[in-house]
């Protein structure tokens, strides 16, 4: 596929710097864990509730050992020492840490390799229950089928679990695809991940384990009512990047966005925090099959879509070598882009084609995240039912993955469930009327199109060559994606990154790529 | 003729009175649920409801709805209070900063309690402003900070003590079950405990906000859609005159 005549050295030297600049950064993960990283290896091994003042056990036993300057070893071995010298199981040694009976930290330290064989073999468990939840949406998929691409993406956020679920199985028996349930505002700034089902939340729902397994539950028996399989989705970002991403492969959730700069940028996390974090999270959820969704969308409600497209393609090279390292298959990536320029400008639709056909033939096996338009939607529901329509129009003649459902009442709002039958019936119109249109044309040599993708490319191939020199760090300083400056030390999350001892292991890492941690 | 004191929807001739409605009702689709829909129309105070379309949402029915008004309006007797101030370009704003105030404005913005929203503090703010007109940052003799979205009263109120601010935006595009009343009130609260009330020109903003409900909530002007940066900073810098706060 090449509409566009792009040049293919460019495309190559743009892959090959992002690639630079993950290795770069990778050097710099594997040097370091965080207690969000801790907290989660406690999860897979089997910790979880809260203690009587509400506390998430993860967080106490990975304060306990923090406190005693513990954490470098990693979480894996104190809990593994505990086992083996106690016999207790993991929930058992943190519920006695919870009541104040034991400083996890004192126990006599036990034969290093016993206490790493001890853990592998539990860590195995888990996997093991990952690998079959793997296979059974697989099987859910081989027997009830799936909806065509571009799968219909609707959110819900009313706050309530219980109400949440009503309103997914409404949207899925529309022709919803992917339910996402929005998070409510600020979760991405705890430091901890609430328990148990929630019905309050301000523009969204609390993601919580409870909350997951309740709509799985919800969706699977839609999903077996209308013959369908429906994809459930949230988000992984934030300081528990990695602890939703376990929540999520436990409760078989299909998708996560999960970002590698995201919460640097738009909800200012310490960058280290969050490319140490990002990396866990994307090895979760590349081994539990997970679509992980970018957010490069979010560049163009900050910045300009017209001026900022290259910063778009970079980005998606740079989430692409991010997600490959931590073992994603392209499949499973999920790049994120967005139908966002001003409406009024001539020949803006043509823009928005060269941009939607750029990503599809730069990351031919990605399944793209096509976003509909936020920033000029104006609260004219007719008029936005329209943008709707040429974004529905964009993305089929462009063979996006995954079409978000612009909203006619976006930026009134959360959707109303009229709101979400109206978009399902425009997006399901368009798809259905012009199918193969993208298969039927050509764009002209030189034309417009051709033009403005080869223009991006350059963009975007210059942009990421200077990343390369200058370190991911250094850009994100100087504010070179979505107009955005952050400090190295700023933001939060710093104090909760922690240096590796030489003794440091995580065995998921072990078990889910493959490689030696 | 239009009667101004009894003033009805106009719909393809005048007076007919005719509004479209949309809406669903929690019933299962069926004749039952179509009367529902107009006997709710009825009691809205409409006559002659027609159900033009109607949807099966699986437990749910979707109505798009065309009635006739019954009521009318004194549109001679309506009041409605607006921000008064003449309106100036960017250049005259400038102009009017150096010739009568001789000092640079700071000007603090954010969008603030849960809302995530920066659509409307950044048309305002951001150097490239929005549909043609630029934004505050852009402004020679302001100094514009917009410390986006989701920021706590708290935080902004020490901000604005830190940088010694002259004005503060506040936006709220997006809430859920009007919460932005409550947390427009305790930021004027709080400005008032610490008492920086009277020295700051304090400003809020989005598409459910009117003049009157901002004077309401103790706010000194509120600015709803369509307002640009020079709507907002031509209030600014003539009330620090008219308020001696220069």
């Amino acid at each position: 596929m090449n509409k566009l005549n792009l040049d293919s050295k460019l495309i190559d030297s743009s892959r090959d710097a992002a690639k630079k600049i993950a290795d770069e950064v990778q050097n710099f993960i594997d040097k370091h864990t965080t207690t969000s990283i801790e907290r989660t290896i406690a999860r897979l091994l089997g910790v979880d509730g809260i203690d009587k003042i509400g506390k998430p056990l993860p967080n106490v036993l990975v304060d306990n050992v923090r406190r005693s300057g513990g954490l470098g070893r990693g979480i894996a071995f104190w809990i593994g020492n505990a086992i083996v010298q106690t016999g207790d199981t993991p929930q058992e040694i943190v519920e006695q840490i919870s009541r104040g009976e034991l400083d996890i930290t004192h126990i006599q330290i036990a034969n290093e390799d016993r206490i790493r064989k001890t853990v592998l073999d539990m860590a195995k468990k888990t996997v093991a229950k990952i690998s079959e939840n793997r296979r059974k949406r697989e099987e859910f998929i081989a027997t009830l089928g799936e909806g065509k691409q571009p799968y219909l993406y609707v959110i819900v956020a009313t706050g309530n679990i219980y109400e949440d679920m009503e309103q997914a199985k409404s949207a899925a028996r529309q022709g919803a695809d992917i339910i996402a349930v929005i998070r409510t505002t600020g979760q991405s700034l705890l430091d901890y991940v609430p328990y148990g089902p929630t019905t309050e939340g301000f523009g969204g729902t609390y993601a919580t384990q409870e909350n997951f397994r309740i709509m799985r539950k919800a969706l699977d028996e839609v999903g077996g009512e209308i013959g369908r399989y429906i994809r459930l989705c949230n988000y992984c970002s934030g300081l528990c990047m990695p602890e939703i991403a376990a929540m999520g492969a436990i409760e078989r959730l299909d998708m996560m966005l999960n970002d590698a700069l995201y919460g640097i940028l738009f909800r200012d996390i310490n960058m280290q925090r969050t490319l140490i974090d990002q990396y866990f999270s994307r090895v979760i959820n590349g081994f539990a099959g997970i679509i992980i969704n970018t957010g490069e969308d979010n560049y163009l409600t900050t910045d300009d879509a017209v001026e900022a497209a290259h910063t778009v393609l970079a980005s998606q090279f740079i989430n692409e070598q991010f997600a490959l390292k931590a073992g994603i298959p392209e499949e499973q990536i999920g790049l994120g882009h967005a139908f966002e320029m001003d409406p009024s400008i001539e020949n803006g639709f043509l823009m928005e084609l060269a941009q939607a056909q750029m990503a599809r033939e730069i990351f031919p096996n990605a399944l793209l995240k096509y976003m509909p338009p936020t920033k000029y939607m104006t609260g004219n529901i007719f008029k936005g039912h329209l943008q709707d329509a040429m974004f529905n129009l964009a993305s089929i003649m462009t063979h996006q993955g995954i079409q978000l459902l612009g909203m006619p009442t976006e930026a009134i709002h959360t959707p109303h469930l009229q709101d979400r039958y109206l978009s399902i019936e425009n997006a399901e119109y368009i798809f259905n009327n012009a199918r193969n249109l993208g298969d039927e044309i050509t764009f002209r040599k030189d034309g417009m199109i051709q033009t403005r993708a080869q223009e991006v490319l350059k963009k975007a191939e210059e942009l990421l060559n200077q990343i390369e020199k200058e370190g991911i760090f250094k850009t994100i300083e100087e504010g070179k994606f979505g107009g955005i400056k952050r400090a190295r030390t700023g933001g939060k999350g710093l104090d909760g990154v922690i240096k590796k001892d030489s003794g440091y292991f995580n065995p998921f890492i072990q078990l889910m790529v493959g490689g030696e941690d | 003729m239009v009667d101004l004191a009894k003033i009805k929807p106009y719909g393809d001739t005048l007076n007919d009175g005719i509004i479209q409605l949309s809406f669903t009702l929690p019933v299962p689709y069926g004749d039952e649920a179509v009367e529902a829909a107009c006997q709710l129309v009825k009691k809205m105070g409409l006559e002659n409801p027609c159900v033009v379309y109607s949807k099966d949402l699986t437990g749910y029915s979707y109505f798009i709805v065309y009635a006739k008004a019954t009521q009318t309006v004194d549109y001679m007797k309506i009041e409605v209070p607006k921000v008064c101030v003449n309106i100036m370009s960017k250049e005259e704003i400038e102009g009017y900063i150096n010739d009568n105030i001789k000092r640079d404005l700071v000007i603090v913005g954010a969008c603030t309690g849960t809302d995530a929203h920066t659509v409307g503090i950044d048309a305002i703010m951001n150097m490239k402003g929005y549909a043609g007109h630029y934004g505050l940052e852009r402004y020679k003799g302001i100094d514009a900070y917009n410390l986006g979205s989701q920021v706590l009263n708290e935080e902004l109120v020490a901000k604005v003590i830190e940088l010694n601010a002259d004005a503060i935006l506040v936006s709220q595009v997006v809430t859920q079950r009007d919460v932005h009343i409550p947390n427009l009130t305790q930021l004027v609260e709080l400005l008032e405990a610490e008492n920086i009330r009277d020295r700051v020109i304090l400003i809020c903003g989005g598409p459910r906000i009117s003049h009157e409900l901002a004077k309401e909530l103790g706010y000194d002007a509120g600015f709803g859609v369509g307002s640009f940066a020079e709507d907002v900073a031509s209030f600014i810098v003539t009330e620090i005159v008219n308020r001696k706060l220069v």
